[in-house]
């Protein structure tokens, strides 16, 4: 069952990156509107999907490189640093995100959504799963760390990871953008648009803290 | 600190936005006319009809420094951060961005937590204006998807090229000029956009050198004013085209794009025609990727006695009605127009925007005519309907009756006042005053109005 865990936690935080409005579904829905076409909400997806996918997958290969190369305590230094450090700049400094238009194509779709994942430090939230432990990679038994992956080979966590986590935010991503466009409509954005990028934030700083706990 | 919730004032579409609380306050540009020792100030005048204050002034703020000529004015932020491509929904709508339009200085005045109190928090210098921006005399604000858009009517040295720049919508530091080629662009006035379609609009008034010591009739009559309005990529801040209203149209102002995110077309306003002294609206739009201009409203002048003309239209007889504002409500239905010369305020129908149909008209003030107001009809009014402001639901309209400081006493010799009035549309057309509406200013004169929470011409939407 603890082989299960790891990968539900980056299933459900695909769900949670998919959930932000800033993330993709709200830009699919503008452009369904902007066209008067469902056809349009669709289109906008895959881009979306595709820019929020290049963006986790750098950081965790990132991560398993490192972990090649660095000793163990020297990559949870690194990387609990990292993650505290940008929770708290992006705390107190939210720049003016604005790097697209409203007449975009597949390509600047994937780079806004690439940059949008990438500046709320979404694949850094995926970091701590990847860090493993000294047990987990040398053992064959279960006994390593609840919530690190065992047994894979770097490649193949990458691909699988990757896809799991893209499913998730996927599925949460095209769910919402539907509902919004046929049932709810944008309206609900002025009651239900919590400032997310805040609970993010202070995610990742405790999640930086956390790493050099465990 | 950012908020929570997206600020209860952004609305996803101009529908929405339609369906706002009615506004309390009102606050109002007020500047010294020439002569007084008074520096401007920012009032604040009650508009809630069950308030004891209802029409009167009910706070001020005063500008540290004498002789800014306040003008326009605008919001640090509006219901653009809901926009999907740049989304920042968690600013406050709470500081006005308050430029002096003959100093340069820009002043940031904060209208929480008691709107009746605003305070000046910060405030750029005209050197800072000029070394960081490059230009000089800055007028229209808006809130967009880059931050603050601010249109300065020239360089530092009172010539050409105006242009844009952009301020930081937080710490409200000059960003820099907005413009990466502006190709033939010289002028600058107003500008607005169509976010939709990413792109962006200007119109031309003159530099500052041709402005500021009052019209000048040789400059007039050569045609040597503004005629163009521009077409602008937004995204990539380039120029794309050109669209020459012809040189009789002379000074092309207000521009009012069509508030629906999928609309794209808009009205500009030209003040007076050399030819025959009209004034006229036309209507821009788009079609196969290239954009187009159609005359659609022309308002004639007006034959008057000689007698009542100031000594600059003596010769001709007649009075021109001066287009000087124009704005739309918020479902692009009617579009109200402010003849400045004549004393009208007309009301079109422009469901059907390439054929307006007037709907209502009222008359107060005006060159040769001085109409009152129905709240003290034995008092004759200079001046006229000018700076325009439609609520939110397009139901109250409230207009001032200056125009620009140096140019007032040419058309108003003996003395152009300073009043305000609100008007209440009706449900299918038509407009009249309010009577118990009619705020006179003997201290400042007063100028733009910008209404709590927003108004028809504060906020951008990228949601139909």
């Amino acid at each position: 069952m603890s082989e299960l865990w790891p990968w539900l936690a980056v299933f459900g935080l695909g769900i949670f990156h998919g959930i932000n409005p800033a993330m993709g579904w709200l830009f699919a829905v503008a452009l369904g509107l902007q066209e008067q076409k469902r056809a349009a909400v669709f289109r906008a997806l895959p881009p979306i999907v595709l820019g929020h996918a290049l963006s986790i997958a750098i950081i965790i290969a990132a991560v398993l490189v490192a972990r090649i190369s660095l000793p163990h305590r020297a990559l949870k230094i690194a990387a609990a640093a990292i993650l505290f450090a940008f929770g708290l700049y992006r705390l107190f400094r939210s720049r003016h995100p604005n790097w697209v238009g409203m007449r975009v194509g597949f390509g600047d779709l994937t780079l806004w959504s690439f940059i949008m994942a990438s500046a709320h430090g979404a694949g850094l939230m995926l970091v701590p799963f990847f860090l493993g432990s000294p047990a987990a990679r040398n053992a064959h038994h279960h006994d390593s760390h609840a919530l690190s992956f065992a047994n894979f080979s770097a490649p193949s966590l990458l691909a699988a990871s990757v896809i799991v986590h893209t499913l998730g935010y996927l599925i949460t991503t095209a769910l919402i953008a539907l509902v919004v466009y046929e049932k709810l409509g944008v309206a609900i954005l002025r009651h239900a648009w919590f400032n997310i990028d805040l609970v993010w934030m202070v995610a990742l700083m405790v999640t930086g803290v956390l790493i050099l706990l465990f | 600190m950012p908020l929570l919730k997206p600020d209860p004032t952004f609305y996803p579409s101009p529908r929405l936005a339609m369906q706002a609380p009615p506004e309390k306050y009102a606050f109002v540009a007020a500047l010294n006319p020439p002569g007084s020792e008074l520096n401007d100030a920012l009032l604040v005048v009650d508009v809630d009809p069950a308030s004891r204050m209802y029409g009167l002034r009910v706070g001020e703020v005063k500008m540290p420094n004498f002789g800014d000529e306040l003008h326009h004015f605008g919001w640090n932020a509006c219901s653009s951060a809901l926009c999907a491509y740049a989304p920042h929904p968690h600013v406050e709508r709470r500081y006005l961005v308050v430029p002096g339009i003959r100093s340069s200085r820009i002043h940031i005045i904060d209208t929480k937590p008691d709107p009746r109190k605003p305070e000046i928090v910060k405030v750029l210098e005209p050197k800072e204006v000029f070394s960081r921006a490059n230009y000089s005399r800055p007028h229209t604000i808006h809130c967009g998807p880059e931050g603050i858009y601010v249109s300065a009517l020239g360089a530092p040295n009172g010539d050409g090229p105006g242009g844009i720049f952009l301020l930081d919508c937080e710490t409200f530091e000059i960003l820099g000029q907005w413009e990466m080629n502006r190709g033939p662009q010289f002028f600058q006035y107003d500008f607005w956009w169509h976010l939709g379609f990413d792109t962006l609009l200007s119109s031309e008034w003159g530099t500052p050198n041709m402005i500021e010591n009052g019209l000048q009739p040789d400059l007039l009559l050569g045609s040597k004013y503004g005629h163009q309005m521009h077409v602008w990529d937004l995204r990539r801040r380039r120029h794309l085209q050109a669209l020459d209203l012809g040189k009789e149209q002379q000074m092309v102002l207000e521009m009012r794009p069509a508030h629906n995110p999928t609309k794209a077309y808009g009205f500009v306003s030209v003040v007076v025609s050399v030819k025959d002294l009209s004034a006229s609206i036309w209507l821009w739009h788009r079609g196969n990727g290239a954009w187009d201009l159609k005359k659609v409203i022309e308002i004639p002048a007006e034959a008057a006695d000689p007698e009542k003309l100031p000594p600059m239209l003596k010769d001709f007889k007649a009075v021109p009605p001066l287009v000087t504002d124009i704005n739309l409500s918020l479902d692009d239905k009617l579009l109200y127009v402010s003849c400045w010369g004549t004393g009208e305020f007309l009301q079109y129908d422009v469901s059907d925007p390439f054929n307006p149909k007037k709907t209502g008209s009222v008359r107060i003030g005006g060159i040769a005519n001085r109409t009152a107001h129905p709240k003290k009809p034995d008092q004759p009014l200079a001046g006229g309907p000018q700076m325009v402001e439609v609520s939110r639901d397009g139901k109250r309209i409230y207009f001032t009756n200056s125009l620009y400081a140096a140019w007032d006493e040419q058309f108003y010799p003996d003395g152009v006042g300073s009043w305000m009035v609100k008007l209440d549309a009706g449900p299918n057309g038509g407009m009249e005053f309010d009577q118990n509406f009619f705020l006179e200013s003997n201290d400042y004169r007063v100028h733009q109005v910008r209404l709590e929470g927003g108004d028809s011409s504060s906020d951008s939407f990228c949601f139909p």
